[in-house]
């Protein structure tokens, strides 16, 4: 019965969702979940884009979908991609922080120095000698760095704020 | 306070909010389509992953503009990204003209230093536009334009290192660049222009004037020009027309032939 599902319910559902290019975190860890609202058997999920060419947003619907219907077949989702509040990256949780290192991904910088350039440890040895070797990564998301330490290539994820 | 397409719709403010957005939407489609020729031949791998990741980001900002016109409904965003000629077209003529002789198949020769200097001429009076943007009176429009803003961020900075980088190499890198800015400074009036519409634009509250994006601009380019220790130029042209008024040349017409190609084999097709 729907009426059984509740908020949390749903939140465990799309923590199942994961991230289609990192696939160790959900979509919830990213931040990306903005609003989860349910009238009878209509569930609107709000969802928030990283960056708004991403190709994956199709697929993360997709899959919100499904995720949903697997709770009760008789739902019907409503998955909007909504601008305000923007995504940014301080909206990742500490739980996707962790996860995003187990990938080999460095969580995005919480700080900017003053010329709004950042620095990342190593998500493998945690070394602080590290360099960037490309802003520009596989994904709009992310960057390509170098590990001096342990002298592994690694990603990290680009900080995205409304201060700049 | 925000603006609501139904209360536009009654005082024919709509027109004006659409002529604004076909210039953003289209200025990103065709730089970003550009940008995608360059797939494979930028200098060197590193730039290939970033340049493809910047047409990627500005493709996005197209169909988020192109999106914004389907919700006041002038179309479909397919359609009004594919289907329309190119004297339906509002891009600035700069952002169309090839990016050098050849195909990108077949024996491309094409003029990097003019990538650069386009790109960033392009993007730095974009990211003028686009803070103007976020306290645009039409609130969706103002939603998008903080999300544009942060990701131009990274684009300004990438598109500026290249330009400093390679006038401060000297000798042939240096002859190539300050030949790139004359042709660029030929068109880019084009690209600083609201066209004809552009007075209700600024008067309705959706966009600074001309006249403020243009100072702004220029404002913000000078210190990078005198960095470089190369004069700023006095005027800027509209040498092959004015895209904002539907001018423009065959380059644009090849790359919409080209572009729209898959599109036109089945306009209802779902891809």
């Amino acid at each position: 019965m729907v009426t059984d599902i509740n908020k949390q319910v749903i939140v465990e559902a799309l923590h199942s969702v994961k991230d289609p290019e990192i696939d160790s975190i959900s979509i919830i860890d990213l931040g990306m979940v903005e609003g989860i609202e349910q009238d009878g058997h209509t569930v609107t999920i709000q969802l928030l884009p990283t960056f708004m060419g991403c190709p994956a947003l199709d697929i993360i619907k997709k899959n919100v979908i499904t995720a949903l219907k697997a709770l009760d077949k008789n739902l019907s989702i409503n998955v909007q991609f909504i601008y305000s509040p923007p995504w940014t990256s301080d909206r990742v949780t500490e739980e996707g922080r962790e996860r995003l290192k187990e990938f080999g991904i460095a969580p995005p910088p919480r700080q900017l120095d003053e010329n709004g350039g950042w620095a990342v440890n190593c998500p493998y040895c945690d070394s602080v000698y590290t360099t960037m070797e490309n802003l520009f990564g596989p994904t709009a998301c992310r960057s390509i760095l170098y590990c001096k330490g342990c002298k592994n290539p690694f990603e990290a994820m680009k900080p995205v704020s409304t201060m700049m | 306070m925000g603006r609501e397409a139904k209360e536009m719709t009654a005082n024919n403010d709509l027109q004006f909010l659409s002529e604004l957005l076909f210039q953003l939407a289209d200025d990103d489609f065709i730089i970003s389509y550009r940008g995608s020729e360059w797939l494979g031949l930028a200098p060197h791998i590193e730039e290939d992953v970033a340049f493809s990741s910047i047409s990627q980001d500005t493709m996005g900002h197209a169909a988020m503009f192109y999106q914004l016109l389907e919700d006041i409904g002038v179309g479909k965003v397919d359609d009004l990204a594919h289907s329309r000629t190119s004297t339906e077209r509002k891009n600035a003529v700069l952002l169309e003209l090839v990016n050098g002789p050849g195909n990108y198949l077949r024996q491309p020769q094409y003029d990097w230093a003019f990538a650069v200097v386009r790109n960033y001429f392009y993007t730095q009076a974009k990211k003028i536009r686009v803070e103007s943007l976020k306290t645009s009176s039409y609130q969706p429009l103002a939603d998008v334009a903080v999300k544009v803003n942060m990701e131009l961020y990274y684009h300004l900075l990438h598109w500026k290192t290249w330009f400093t980088q390679l006038m401060m190499a000297g000798g042939d890198a240096r002859t190539r660049m300050e030949k790139a800015v004359q042709t660029v400074v030929a068109d880019f009036e084009g690209m600083l222009t609201l066209g004809p519409k552009g007075k209700e634009m600024a008067e309705l509250g959706f966009i600074d004037t001309e006249e403020v994006l243009k100072t702004r601009t220029i404002n913000a380019m000078k210190p990078i020009f005198e960095s470089i220790n190369l004069d700023f130029p006095s005027t800027f042209e509209m040498k092959n027309g004015n895209g904002r008024i539907g001018q423009h040349t065959a380059d644009l017409d090849d790359a919409l032939s080209t572009l729209s190609e898959v599109y036109n084999i089945n306009p209802v097709a779902t891809w």
